[in-house]
């Protein structure tokens, strides 16, 4: 295969979002004909090489990227995604972009429809064309035909089951006669497993037909079945490069998640965890959209630091939302408070969760963390003020509660200084600051609630690295000194095999397994692609 | 220098130019006829009349309610209030606040319906709101007309029944804060103090509620729902709260107006009462979820002055009568400037 020239040459590609780098030095070829898997975890630059390769104006407005990119040995730059077009890529999204009301023809030869002259168009153009119905049928059904799939060309978008719509929008990509290279980002993520088998079997016969495919999934095993060559990429690297023969889920894994144990994570501390079980979570399920939890049980043991990990979308972070009342939920969850009595917790009422002396730091920090207009102080001690009445002064016995200035400015400088939040004034209002300073408000704000459980949901997304290690130190230290039980959810594995006592992984809404942090990355790399989800479940059961 | 250019950044060039304007009419004045003196006294005159229908547009705005477009609905309340006072008979400061008094109660009830109603269309609020106010003016011509009223101070003389459109305050309470403590500077000069006073008072209780564990709240709903809501927030109460008080505000607001201007306006009169409050704080610096004090005041300020003195001095420079045409000129020209850009927040 290697004789060819290559179709599509990547070399040297880079890419930085605001001095953030997400990728580097990427370099790989593809070859007419040949299916390529990319693979990696949520955040290793996928998205981000693809919209390079797409052209998409986000790339261009955060300042372009490094590198050169080929078609056919000319170095091309596309500048906004119809160029990418022209040269003949075709992109299928993950998220659909069908009409709805139009049928599988239309939606299929949407602005490349057949036409008819008529007497009009000889006046006003070939705007005025009427479209040629039976041959845009007949090119339609060729096209299906092709992907080796059954789809009505009349049917309504609107009336389709996913899977078809899915086929219809490849279909839609490989109408184009100057087609070279199909990139397919998960695919298969809405296919039932017979619709997914069809769509790699059309996919193959594609590729028969020379043209290029660039296959983006997390279910590594159709990654083996399917492809001739994986790049696995993390943190922005190519961490691995080969022929899909001879590689195993497993290896494949292991390279998406980590480099095994380096020193860092070797250090020993002493773990706050005792054996009393501070909180019980049985059967828990929460409607987040996006992120649905379907019927997760655990237990966590006080002064412990539990992970939850797992892929986007597998309802990881629905877990925290759905306990502290964000979002709709079911399911009990038992808790001990500081006396040691076992109590209920009230689900779907953020305000009882608070005042129960549970406290969290939302994965969405300028949604639901922030008061972005107001001033530092405020967003650190609002919460403490309004569920446990500090920082008020009664005025005239109680009637009129009093805001205490004193008081507020006094302990948000003590935060400013402990945190090292760099900030002009108390006064500040928090939007002028960075995103690590804006995390480090938002653990003050939790930590000014002394809670006894403290949830906190993606606590290093989009800041970078050097707060990144201040904030997961000063969780530690926060367990360390108060013995302060703290339940972290992250997509970074790394993160949480760092400081946490113990680690869920979270697959499909259901709790995949349960590991201690120094389990070889490989192990929760299979968890986490859903490979040995049941049987790991099964014995989570049987142990219970 | 920094300094200056801090504060124009702040301050925002609009506001200043408008200022410079009004200035500079102020300066034109007295060559085209225009007494100052007299100018000075409509300005504050017309300050205090306005200042608490603008006030009342605060609450509502802390909470994220948006603008109160739905001012009339407060307006009726302070209507209701005054005719029920006249028809007991009251008279002087009792009339006046047993006005207050009955007008805040009806204030309470509409204004919690009102709330209640905003809580469900959330994100359009603004929209809703002016149709509230639209609906219930339309809805009170017909109670004006309909309701038992007696006294023959404000009924129809001919039928003995039915409100009359304009109600005189003369001998109930007419100018009763505007004559409290009241000096007079020259011949043409006489500043309001009680009316500025009473503005004063209201000011400060907004102030205080503001410093309050509820006002906090209430800011904070405003500012992002979502975080309130994470830190245990009834969301839809704090906004009801901030619609009952802005309500009790606008009727308040409207009795300190009709006190001044000697007499009660019924049936249309409240229809286009929420814009001038909407764009004097809009001109002020207010954005549709921040609002201040300093936002209120300096808005009146610039309003009310270009719409005492763009009239006045322009019809002497023309020598026609045309007053009432570049009032409405004027005024409209101004609420649309101010709505186009209320999304920016001044200082």
């Amino acid at each position: 295969m290697n004789s060819r020239n290559p179709i599509l040459q990547i070399t040297n590609v880079g890419k930085e979002y605001y001095g953030n780098r997400v990728l580097k030095d990427i370099s790989f070829d593809l070859y007419p004909g040949e299916i390529l898997g990319l693979v990696g975890e949520n955040g290793a630059g996928k998205s981000t090489l693809m919209n390079i390769l797409f052209g998409m104006p986000v790339i261009a407005d955060t300042g372009g990227y490094e590198g050169t990119i080929s078609i056919n040995g000319t170095a091309v730059r596309f500048r906004t995604p119809f160029d990418a077009l022209d040269a003949g890529i075709g992109m299928v999204h993950q998220e659909f972009s069908l009409i709805p009301g139009f049928t599988t023809t239309e939606n299929i030869l949407l602005n490349s429809e057949s036409q008819k002259k008529n007497i009009l168009d000889e006046v006003f153009g070939p705007r005025m064309d009427i479209l040629d119905r039976p041959d845009m049928r007949r090119r339609a059904l060729e096209a299906i035909g092709k992907l080796g799939i059954q789809l009505d060309p009349e049917m309504c978008v609107s009336e389709m089951p996913v899977g078809h719509k899915q086929f219809t929008e490849i279909a839609r990509e490989i109408i184009r006669k100057n087609m070279k290279i199909l990139v397919l980002d998960e695919p298969t993520a809405v296919l039932t497993e017979s619709e997914a088998s069809i769509l790699l079997d059309g996919l193959k016969k594609l590729a028969g037909e020379g043209i290029g495919i660039i296959f983006i999934s997390h279910r590594l095993q159709e990654v083996l079945d399917l492809t001739d060559k994986v790049v696995v990429l993390r943190d922005g690297l190519i961490a691995h490069e080969a022929p899909t023969a001879g590689l195993t889920i497993r290896e494949i894994a292991r390279r998406m998640v980590g480099r095994g144990f380096d020193s860092k994570e070797a250090e020993v501390r002493p773990s706050r965890a005792t054996d009393e079980t501070v909180l019980e979570v049985e059967n828990l399920w929460v409607d987040m959209p996006g992120e649905t939890v379907r019927d997760v049980s655990f237990s966590v043991r006080r002064g412990e630091i539990f992970g939850i990990g797992g892929l986007a979308g597998q309802g990881k972070l629905g877990i925290p939302n759905g306990i502290m009342g964000l979002m709709s939920a079911g399911g009990s969850v038992h808790f001990r408070d500081r006396n040691g009595v076992r109590r209920t917790a009230i689900l779907n009422d953020p305000r009882s969760a608070l005042e129960q002396g549970m406290a969290f730091v939302s994965e969405d920090r300028r949604g639901v963390g922030l008061l972005l207009d107001e001033p530092v102080d405020w967003n650190i001690v609002f919460t403490s003020m309004q569920i446990q009445g500090r920082f008020l002064k009664p005025i005239f016995g109680g009637l009129i509660k009093w805001r205490d200035e004193g008081a507020i400015r006094k302990t948000a400088w003590e935060y400013i200084h402990s945190l090292e939040i760099k900030c002009t004034s108390e006064r500040q209002p928090v939007i002028e600051l960075s995103g690590g300073n804006q995390q480090k408000i938002c653990l003050a704000k939790a930590f000014t609630m002394k809670p006894e459980i403290m949830f906190v949901s993606e606590p290093t997304r989009g800041i970078d690295i050097g707060a990144k290690r201040l904030v997961l130190d000063t969780l530690r230290q926060y367990n360390q000194d108060y013995g302060t039980t703290i339940i972290m959810v992250s997509s970074e594995l790394e993160e949480l095999r760092s400081i946490c006592d113990r680690i869920a992984v979270i697959d499909e809404g259901c709790v995949a397994g349960i590991l201690p942090p120094g389990t070889e990355a490989s192990e929760f790399g299979l968890l986490m692609t859903g490979v040995t989800a049941r049987k790991t479940t099964q014995q989570q059961g049987a142990e219970q | 220098m920094n300094r200056l250019k801090q504060f124009i950044t702040d301050f925002g060039w609009p506001r200043i130019i408008i200022a410079l304007f009004l200035i500079s009419l102020f300066f034109a004045a007295p060559f085209v006829d225009v007494r100052i003196d007299t100018s000075f006294s409509d300005l504050f005159n017309r300050f205090g009349m306005n200042a608490v229908l603008v006030l009342a547009m605060v609450p509502m705005v802390q909470s994220g309610c948006g603008l109160n477009f739905g001012l009339p609905l407060g307006v009726i309340a302070g209507l209701l209030g005054s005719t029920l006072s006249i028809e007991m008979g009251m008279t002087g400061t009792a009339g006046f606040a047993m006005a207050i008094a009955i007008a805040c109660l009806f204030a309470m009830v509409l204004g919690y319906g009102y709330g209640k109603l905003l809580n469900r269309v959330k994100g359009d609020e603004m929209m809703i709101a002016t149709y509230v106010g639209f609906s219930s003016v339309a809805f009170m011509s017909i109670l004006w007309l309909l309701l038992p009223f007696k006294s023959p101070t404000m009924v129809w003389g001919f039928a003995g029944k039915g409100l009359r459109t304009t109600i005189s305050l003369e001998g109930f309470w007419s100018h009763i804060l505007n004559d409290f403590l009241a000096f007079r500077i020259g011949e043409n000069f006489v500043f309001p103090t009680g009316m500025i006073l009473f503005f004063a008072v209201i000011c400060l209780l907004v102030w205080s509620f503001m410093h309050t564990k509820t006002g906090t709240a209430l800011t904070a709903v405003g500012s992002n729902p979502e975080f309130a809501r994470a830190s245990g927030i009834d969301v839809n109460r704090m906004r009801t709260i901030s619609v009952v008080f802005s309500t009790m505000l606008g009727a308040v607001g409207i009795l300190v107006y009709q006190q001044s201007f000697g007499f009660i306006q019924l049936y249309n009169a409240p229809f286009y009462m929420a814009f001038p409050a909407v764009a004097a704080i809009l001109l002020g610096g207010a954005s549709v979820n921040k609002a201040s004090m300093v936002n209120v005041i300096v808005g009146t300020l610039l309003f009310q002055g270009i719409l005492t003195m763009t009239p006045s001095v322009i019809n002497s420079v023309l020598k026609t009568d045309m007053s009432e045409v570049i009032r409405i000129i004027v005024s409209n020209g101004m609420i649309l400037y101010a709505l186009t850009r209320r999304t920016k927040v001044s200082k």
